[in-house]
C-alpha cells in the first residue's frame, strides 16, 4: 500500500546510522555521535507516530469492521518452493504498529537520557552505535513479514543485547553476565529454530499472513502427525514458545535477566525492561491465532508458565537489595503478567480480552518500567552505588527523580488513574473469568508488586532521612530529567488510550469496561501492599528484621532467587559437562584427533626414516646414482627385459 | 711393435698413477700423480695421432688446471695439521662400487666390442683443416659451440673472481 | 687377455678395446676416489680423472670408427675446455669455503650450509 511507503525509513535509518557511527564513530567527537544517533531516532519516532496515526485513523478499519494487516514492503529473498520462501519486508498490523510506537518512544528517551548519563565514558560512540543496532533489530523484529525474518532479527537483538551488556568489557562481571545472557537466550533460540523448521516443514510456508489467517488450510497437513503421543503441531508451537521463554526471561530461563543489569543503566532500561524482553510476548501474540485455534493446550501451558513466573519473581523481588535487581525481577514478573494474559485469552470480541490486556500492559509497562530504570540510573548516578543501603532520604536532593519515580511506582502498583491500573485490571479480569488459579497467582503478585515497589521507593527516598553522604547527591542534568518527565507523563496518562478499540484478536473493536469487583480487589490489594511497605520502610525500624526472622527459610530462599542459578550450574556443570561434554571431548581428542594425529605421526616417522636419503652428502648421492646406473646397464646388457616381458 | 710397447708402458703408467692419485693421503703428492696421469693421457693422444688434442691436454690440463690445483692446495693447507684417514667402511663400500663397475663395463667391452675395428693410419690432421672446422658455420663445423665455450669461460672467470674475492 | 698378447706378438696395430680398458680403469678409479675421499680437492682430482677417461673414449671412438670425421676430437677438445672452467669455479668455491669454515673436508662443517 502506497500510503505507508515512507515507513520503510523506520528500518533504514537506524541501520544506516549504526554503520556510520560504528565505522566512523572514533573519528567523531562523542557528542557528535550521540547527537547523530538521537536525531535519527527522533526522525523515526516521528515517522512511527505518523504511521500509527495513519494506520489507525486514516486507513482505519476495513469493510468488515476490522483492522487489516498490510504488507508495506516485501521482497523475496530465498525461494525454496512456490510457497516456502524467506522474504524480507515490512508488515503492519495493530500489534506491530503498537510496537513501533513503543520502541521508538522508549528508545528516543533512552538516547536523550544517555547523552547525560554516559557523558565522559570511554566508548561513548560505540555505545550509540550499539543503541542504533539494537533499535534497528528490534524494529525489524516487530515488522517481520514472516517467521524466519523474525528469527533473523531475533538473533540480532540477542547480539546487540550481548554487546550492550558487555559494554564495560573490562569488568569481569559484565563479561560473565553478557556471556550468560547470550548463551541462555541462544539456548532457548535453538528450540525456537527447531520449532520454526517443524512448523514450516508441515505448513510449507513462513508467512505470517498465511499462518495467522483464521481457519487457514495449511494446518491440514498436520492431521495425524504426532510425536510421543502429542501432536506435532503442539510440539512445534511449544518449541517456538520456548524461544519466547528465553527472550522474555520466563522460568526457567529467567536467570540471565538479573545479571544483565551489568550493562549501562539506560541500555538496561531500553533492552531489559521495555523492549527486547517483550519480544517473547510479541511472538506469542503474533502467532496467537495458531495457539488459540490449533493448540489450545499449549496456550494453557503458556498461561501457567506466566502465572508461576509472575509470583515467583515478585517474591524474589521483595528480598533483593540491589535496586536494579529489584527492577529486573519486577520486569520478569510484569512480563509474566503479559504472558499469562495471553494464556487466558480467547478469540473474538470480549473473549479476546486477555490478548488486548496483554498488549495494553506491554504498552503501559514499557513506559513506566523505562521510567523506573532511568530514574534508578539517575539515583545511581547521584550516589554511585546500586545498593539500597547506600541510599535513603534522597527526596530532598532529587525532587524530579522522586516525583517521576513515584508516578512510575503508582503506575506499576495499579493505583488509578495511572496507566498500570487499567492494563493490569484488564489482565486480572481476563484471568478471573478464565482460570481462578492463575487469577490467584496474579492477584497475590499484584499485592507483592505494590509492596516491593514501594519498599524500593521508601528505601531510596525516605527511610534514613538524615543520612550523611560524602558527596551531596544532586539532581541529574536536564538531558536526563527531561526524558524522566516525558515518560512520567506517558506513565500517568497512557492508560486512557482506548485499547479495546485498537488492538483486538480479530481486529474488530469492542467495548471493554472495568469490572468493578476485580478493580476493587486489585486496588485493595495494591493499597494493602503499599501500606505494609509504608509501615516497614517509611522510617528505619526493626520490623523488617523481625519479619525476616519469622520466615527465615522463605527469605533465604527468595534472597538466593530460589537457587535457580545453582540449579542451572548443577545441570550444566555436573550433568551436561561431566556426563556428556567431557566424554565427548575425550572421544574427540582420543579418536578423532587421535586419528589425525596418527596420520601426522606416521608421515613424520616415515619421513624421519627416509630423510637419510636427503642427507645433502654428495658422495652418497653419487653412490646411489652409480648403483642405479649399473643396475640399468646390467638390465639392458643381459636382456633382462626379454626375460621379464 | 714399438708402438704397442709404448702403449702398454703408457697404459700401466696411467693406471698406476691414477691409483696412487686417489689413494695418496697427502694432497700435494696426489696432485702430482694426477699431473702424471694427464701427461700420460696426452701420450695416448699422440699415439692416436691427435697432436693438437695432445697439445691442448698438456697446455690446459697439465699447464692451467694443475697450477690452479697447486695454488689452491697451498692456500688451503695448513702445515702441521694431521692428515685425516678415511673410514675403512667407506673405502670398502667405494671399492666395491668401483670394482662392480669395472666388472660390468669390462665384461661388456670384452664380449661386446667388435675386434674388427682396426686402426687406420691417416697421419696427423692438418692444422688448417682443424682451424676451418672449428671456426666454420657449415655442417660438421663448430663455430657455435666454440663461441658458447668462450662465453662459458668468460662467465667462469667472472664467477670465479666473484666467489673467491675477499668480502 | 690372450688376444691382447697375440696382437702384441703379431706386431699389428693396437686393438681398440685396449684403449677402452685403460679408460674404464681410469674412470672407475676416479669413481672410487670420488666416493671414498673427504677432502674436497681430492674429490675434484677424482672428477678430473673421470673426465679424462671420457675424453680418451671420444678420441678413440673417433679414430677407430669414423676416421674421416672430427666429431670426437672436437668433443674432447670442448670437454677439456669445460673441465678447465668447471675446475676454476670449483676451486674458487673451495677457497671461499675454506676461508669461512677453515676446513675443506666434506661432512665436517660444511653440513652447516644445509641450513
Amino acid at each position: 500500500m502506497d500510503t505507508f511507503n515512507y515507513s520503510i525509513l523506520i528500518l533504514l535509518f537506524p541501520a544506516i546510522f549504526f554503520i556510520i557511527i560504528g565505522l566512523f564513530g572514533k573519528y567523531m567527537k562523542p557528542i557528535v555521535a550521540g547527537t547523530l544517533g538521537t536525531i535519527s531516532l527522533s526522525v523515526i519516532t516521528i515517522l512511527a507516530y505518523i504511521t500509527a496515526y495513519q494506520y489507525f485513523f486514516v486507513v482505519g478499519t476495513g469493510a468488515d469492521g476490522a483492522y487489516q494487516a498490510i504488507n508495506v514492503f516485501h521482497f523475496e529473498w530465498l525461494r525454496f518452493t512456490d510457497t516456502l520462501h524467506i522474504d524480507l519486508g515490512m508488515y503492519l498490523d495493530p500489534i506491530s504498529t503498537l510496537m513501533l510506537v513503543v520502541i521508538t518512544t522508549v528508545s528516543l528517551m533512552v538516547h536523550i537520557y544517555s547523552l547525560g548519563y554516559m557523558k565522559g565514558e570511554i566508548g561513548f560512540q560505540r555505545y550509540y552505535a550499539f543503541l542504533s543496532l539494537f533499535s534497528f533489530s528490534m524494529l525489524g523484529l516487530v515488522v517481520a513479514t514472516n517467521i524466519f525474518q523474525m528469527y533473523i532479527f531475533w538473533e540480532l537483538v540477542g547480539v546487540s543485547s550481548f554487546l550492550l551488556i558487555s559494554f564495560y568489557y573490562v569488568k569481569p562481571s559484565a563479561v560473565a553476565a553478557s556471556k550468560k545472557a547470550f548463551i541462555v537466550t541462544r539456548f532457548a533460540d535453538f528450540f525456537f529454530l527447531v520449532g520454526i523448521l517443524v512448523l514450516s516443514f508441515y505448513t510449507k510456508t513462513f508467512d505470517f499472513e498465511v499462518l495467522t489467517t483464521v481457519g487457514s488450510p495449511v494446518f491440514a497437513s498436520f492431521a495425524g502427525a504426532s510425536f510421543l503421543g502429542i501432536s506435532v503441531l503442539s510440539w512445534a508451537m511449544m518449541l517456538i514458545f520456548m524461544g519466547g521463554v528465553g527472550k522474555s526471561a520466563m522460568m526457567p530461563f529467567h536467570i540471565w535477566l538479573p545479571d544483565a543489569m551489568e550493562g549501562p543503566t539506560p541500555a538496561s532500561a531500553l533492552i531489559h525492561a521495555a523492549t527486547m524482553v517483550v519480544a517473547g510476548v510479541f511472538l506469542v501474540a503474533r502467532l496467537f491465532p495458531i495457539y488459540v485455534f490449533q493448540t489450545p493446550e499449549v496456550l494453557t501451558i503458556i498461561g501457567y508458565v506466566g502465572g508461576i513466573t509472575s509470583i515467583f519473581a515478585a517474591v524474589v523481588a521483595c528480598t533483593q537489595t540491589d535496586i536494579k535487581r529489584v527492577l529486573a525481577f519486577s520486569t520478569i514478573s510484569q512480563i509474566a503478567y503479559m504472558i499469562t494474559s495471553l494464556g487466558v485469552s480467547g478469540w473474538g470480541g470480549h473473549e479476546g480480552l486477555g490478548y488486548m490486556a496483554s498488549m495494553f500492559h506491554l504498552f503501559t509497562h514499557a513506559f513506566f518500567k523505562a521510567l523506573l530504570f532511568l530514574g534508578a540510573g539517575a539515583i545511581i548516578h547521584a550516589v554511585h552505588s546500586n545498593e539500597m543501603d547506600a541510599m535513603g532520604g534522597l527526596k530532598k536532593y532529587m525532587p524530579i527523580s522522586r516525583w517521576t519515580f513515584l508516578i512510575a511506582c503508582l503506575a506499576i502498583a495499579g493505583i488509578p488513574p495511572f496507566s498500570g491500573f487499567f492494563s493490569k485490571d484488564e489482565i486480572l479480569a481476563a484471568a478471573f473469568h478464565h482460570d481462578l488459579f492463575l487469577f490467584a497467582c496474579l492477584f497475590i503478585g499484584a499485592g507483592l508488586t505494590a509492596f516491593y515497589m514501594f519498599r524500593l521507593y521508601f528505601r531510596i527516598f525516605h527511610y534514613e532521612n538524615d543520612k550523611v553522604y560524602h558527596h551531596t547527591p544532586h539532581e541529574a542534568e536536564p538531558s536526563m530529567t527531561i526524558p524522566l518527565i516525558v515518560l512520567g507523563a506517558f506513565s500517568a496518562f497512557s492508560g486512557f488510550v482506548p485499547f479495546s478499540k485498537l488492538i483486538t484478536t480479530d481486529g474488530k473493536p469492542f467495548e471493554a469496561h472495568i469490572d468493578p469487583l476485580v478493580a476493587g480487589l486489585s486496588i485493595g490489594v495494591a493499597v494493602i501492599g503499599i501500606a505494609i511497605a509504608f509501615v516497614m520502610y517509611r522510617k528505619k525500624t526493626s520490623i523488617p528484621d523481625q519479619i525476616v526472622e519469622k520466615i527465615k527459610w522463605l527469605y533465604t530462599g527468595a534472597y538466593h532467587k530460589f537457587y535457580f542459578d545453582e540449579l542451572w550450574l548443577f545441570v550444566t556443570r555436573k550433568i551436561i559437562f561431566a556426563r556428556i561434554s567431557i566424554p565427548i571431548a575425550r572421544f574427540d581428542r582420543r579418536f578423532v584427533d587421535g586419528f589425525m594425529n596418527s596420520l601426522a605421526y606416521v608421515t613424520n616417522a616415515t619421513s624421519e626414516a627416509i630423510k637419510g636419503f636427503q642427507s645433502g652428502r654428495i658422495q652418497q648421492y653419487a653412490f646411489v646414482y652409480l648403483l642405479g646406473a649399473l643396475i640399468l646397464i646390467i638390465g639392458f646388457t643381459f636382456s633382462i627385459w626379454q626375460l621379464i616381458c | 711393435m714399438i708402438e704397442q710397447v709404448i702403449f702398454y708402458i703408457l697404459a700401466f703408467f696411467i693406471v698406476g698413477f691414477s691409483l696412487l692419485a686417489v689413494t695418496e693421503r697427502r694432497i700435494i703428492r696426489a696432485s702430482v700423480y694426477l699431473l702424471f696421469v694427464l701427461l700420460g693421457t696426452a701420450g695416448l693422444y699422440l699415439i692416436l695421432e691427435y697432436h693438437f688434442l695432445a697439445a691442448a691436454q698438456v697446455a690446459v690440463y697439465a699447464g692451467g688446471i694443475m697450477v690452479l690445483f697447486v695454488f689452491s692446495i697451498l692456500l688451503t693447507d695448513h702445515p702441521g695439521a694431521e692428515v685425516k684417514y678415511e673410514k675403512p667402511k667407506r673405502m670398502i663400500i667405494s671399492a666395491f662400487a668401483a670394482l662392480a663397475g669395472i666388472a660390468i663395463c669390462g665384461h661388456i667391452i670384452y664380449y661386446n666390442v667388435s675386434r674388427a675395428y682396426q686402426y687406420i693410419a691417416q697421419g696427423e690432421i692438418d692444422m688448417k683443416d682443424l682451424g676451418m672446422t672449428l671456426m666454420g658455420t657449415g655442417k660438421y663445423q663448430y663455430m657455435l659451440p666454440f663461441e658458447a665455450i668462450s662465453l662459458l669461460l668468460l662467465a667462469c672467470i667472472i664467477g670465479g673472481i666473484l666467489i673467491a674475492r675477499k668480502k | 687377455m690372450g688376444e691382447l698378447i697375440t696382437s702384441f706378438l703379431s706386431g699389428g696395430p693396437i686393438p681398440m678395446f685396449a684403449y677402452l680398458i685403460v679408460s674404464t680403469l681410469m674412470f672407475f678409479i676416479g669413481v672410487y676416489g670420488f666416493l671414498s675421499r673427504k677432502n674436497m680437492l681430492m674429490v675434484l682430482i677424482s672428477i678430473e680423472l673421470m673426465l679424462n677417461a671420457a675424453d680418451i673414449n671420444f678420441a678413440v671412438f673417433n679414430r677407430y670408427l669414423y676416421p674421416e670425421q672430427h666429431e670426437g676430437l672436437f668433443f674432447a677438445l670442448f670437454a677439456i675446455g669445460i673441465a678447465a672452467a668447471e675446475t676454476a669455479v670449483a676451486i674458487a668455491i673451495i677457497i671461499n669455503i675454506y676461508r669461512n669454515v677453515k676446513s675443506i673436508y666434506i661432512d665436517e662443517n660444511i653440513t652447516e650450509m644445509k641450513n
